[in-house]
């Protein structure tokens, strides 16, 4: 059945200024047509530099579901090729990350080998293909190298789109979320450490993303984990230390007023942050000498203004979200309409004691782990939904909270925090690519 | 009980009680068992040296393990509205360190682990250590190691306690 495909004004329809219709979740064709038009055509977080430090160095991924390896060439520079070997389409490299041996990829079936920018060094018996046509087909060019990608202070992005909206003007001044995090370093970069979490989500994709930017939901979903911690700490003299757990545990119940107080800013194109202000990593406790690093790093003045940004999620729609101030982020990779992977990477800031490495360490084991409680009330919740909409009756999905026409005319500015305008924000990205797919929607 | 009486048949005793204890639910017991700074560890990567400087599923102290412990109490527990339930299927322990004279053993067990929630069943298959020390003359687990054979996997949610 292709209800959508053929039918911009469908998909268009499913997105009111104020509601959107369940397909947008449920629908199998959906999903299929977010592949191509929106991940297709959008800026997708591919990998951290700080994956594959030396020349040679590989790490594979999915961009929506398609494998693709992340590899550092011997000029320096960081490339996408889509994992797929120019003969017989095998993926090329099985492991998540190595080192490729000799400097090449070499194709495990015929031993076809590629130089790292995708292009081909040696195939066997190459006589063979003397006279034929082969290397003037597509075959010929070797692997796939993605044109559109780009190393923003170490964050890698990809296009998948040959042609499309240009890297900065698709992110605009949301990479300002980037700049804090990276900038909190001493030394200017970060670098991925401390393992990543691989979360196994039964709900769609945009349950996850809309939910970072979702401050309704802390106090009653993650009640009974945050709301115990709470509890189990109540009888403690008030000069007692708090443990780093009970520090990271207790914001998330914070009341209403907090979280619409941080307020959340809204860009184009679906990206927003929450904690404009300040947010639930605010007050936790200094660590050692890190602030009097910064400052020699950077000046007393700058380095206070550098922490004195502390934002709460920020999501780069639609395929990364990060807490800059924590130095973690999660990473949505779509499988199915109702299957999400999502991983969660955190980072060593260089030149900062490694008490900052262990607070997201643990940030992330207690929030986003397979294991965490807090996650496992996320999950629960994005699975009733899912569930919820397979219901008739209603087919729409409120996003009415503050909602307010003007931001029909202009949506980018700074809103209460409580408000759901960034899910606004992200439906009109969305429906915007998903209709201009019709024309927009080629391969790489 | 003193070290002298604590052979390996005492050892294995003790860690099919601890398994028991979590699948029959009985938590608070479940609790006792540890000492006052023992940790419940799961380590993210095979080798991992610590649970400070890198990710864990769990690295939990008695803290971290009362909160979960309490918070499966809850009414507002959403996760568990639907109740999860385990079994632990344990190979025989083995005595990997005994220091009568410290009061310290390791026991190492090979186990799978399965856990359901209505229709949904998960099974883990991995190795648990416990490091039991002599406390006022009753065995406690200074430190609960599982390291699960599939740490790597991208895992569903795990609620309870492999």
């Amino acid at each position: 059945m292709s209800r959508y495909r053929n039918n911009a004004a469908a998909v268009q329809g499913l997105v009111r200024d104020d509601a959107v219709h369940r397909d947008v979740y449920v629908s199998p064709e959906i999903f299929e047509l977010e592949m191509e038009r929106l991940w297709h055509n959008t800026w997708i977080f591919v990998g951290h530099d700080s994956q594959v430090p030396a020349p040679g160095d590989f790490y594979t991924t999915d961009l929506a579901r398609q494998p693709v390896i992340m590899l550092r060439d011997t000029d320096g520079q960081v490339r996408v090729l889509m994992n797929r070997c120019a003969h017989k389409g095998a993926r090329l490299v099985s492991a998540q990350a190595g080192h490729c041996e000799g400097g090449l990829l070499r194709c495990p079936y015929h031993g076809w080998t590629y130089r790292l920018d995708g292009s081909i060094r040696t195939i066997p018996m190459k006589a063979g293909y003397d006279g034929t046509g082969m290397a003037e087909s597509p075959t010929g060019k070797g692997v796939v190298a993605l044109p559109n990608v780009v190393n923003y202070r170490g964050f890698v992005f990809a296009r998948l789109a040959r042609e499309g909206v240009d890297f900065h003007d698709y992110f605009g001044d949301s990479l300002t979320s980037i700049d804090n995090m990276v900038d909190r370093a001493p030394e200017g970069r970060l670098e991925v450490a401390g393992g990543v979490l691989r979360y196994m989500h039964d709900c769609n994709w945009k349950m996850f993303i809309e939910n970072l930017n979702d401050t309704m939901h802390p106090m009653v979903a993650h009640e009974s984990a945050a709301g115990t911690a709470k509890k189990l700490w109540a009888g403690q003299p008030d000069d007692a230390p708090k443990p780093m757990a009970i520090e990271q545990f207790l914001p998330f119940v914070n009341g209403y007023d907090f979280f619409d107080r941080m307020g959340v800013r809204i860009y184009e194109n679906g990206h927003s942050y929450t904690g404009v202000k300040f947010s639930i990593h605010s007050n936790y406790s200094a660590v050692g000498d890190y602030e009097a690093a910064l400052e020699k790093a950077h000046g007393a003045e700058r380095a206070r203004a550098i922490l004195g940004e502390v934002r709460h999620n920020t999501v780069y729609y639609p395929s990364l979200t990060i807490k800059g101030a924590i130095q973690a982020i999660r990473v949505a990779r779509p499988i199915a309409p109702d299957r999400t992977l999502i991983e969660s990477w955190t980072f060593r800031l260089a030149g900062a004691p490694e008490r900052l490495l262990q607070r997201t360490v643990m940030y992330t084991r207690l929030i986003n782990a397979p294991t965490s409680v807090v996650g496992h009330d996320d999950r629960h919740c994005y699975r009733a939904i899912q569930d919820g909409l397979s219901t008739d009756g209603n087919d729409w999905v409120s996003l009415h909270r503050n909602y307010s026409p003007g931001e029909r005319e202009h949506i980018a500015g700074d809103y209460n925090g409580t408000s759901e305008v960034s899910m606004r924000g992200q439906f009109r990205a969305w429906a915007r690519f998903m209709t201009a797919g019709a024309t927009a929607a080629e391969p790489a | 009980m003193t070290s002298a009486t604590i052979d390996a048949a005492a050892l294995a005793h003790f860690a099919y009680e601890e398994a028991r204890l979590i699948d029959e639910k009985r938590f608070d017991e479940w609790f006792e068992l540890f000492t006052e700074d023992g940790y419940y560890w799961m380590p993210l990567t095979r080798g991992q040296p610590d649970g400070i400087n890198h990710t864990s599923l769990f690295y939990e102290d008695k803290l971290l393990l009362r909160v979960r412990i309490e918070r499966l109490k809850s009414p507002r527990s959403f996760s568990q509205h639907q109740p999860s339930f385990c079994q632990h299927i344990l190979q025989q322990p083995a005595v990997e360190l005994a220091d009568p004279g410290q009061g310290a053993w390791v026991l190492r067990t090979p186990f799978l682990y399965v856990e359901t929630q209505l229709d949904t069943q998960i099974v883990l298959a991995g190795v648990s250590r416990l490091h039991l020390v002599l406390v006022d003359g009753r065995l406690r687990i200074r430190l609960k190691k599982v390291e699960l054979l599939n740490c790597d996997a991208a895992l569903p949610s795990i609620q309870l306690f492999p």
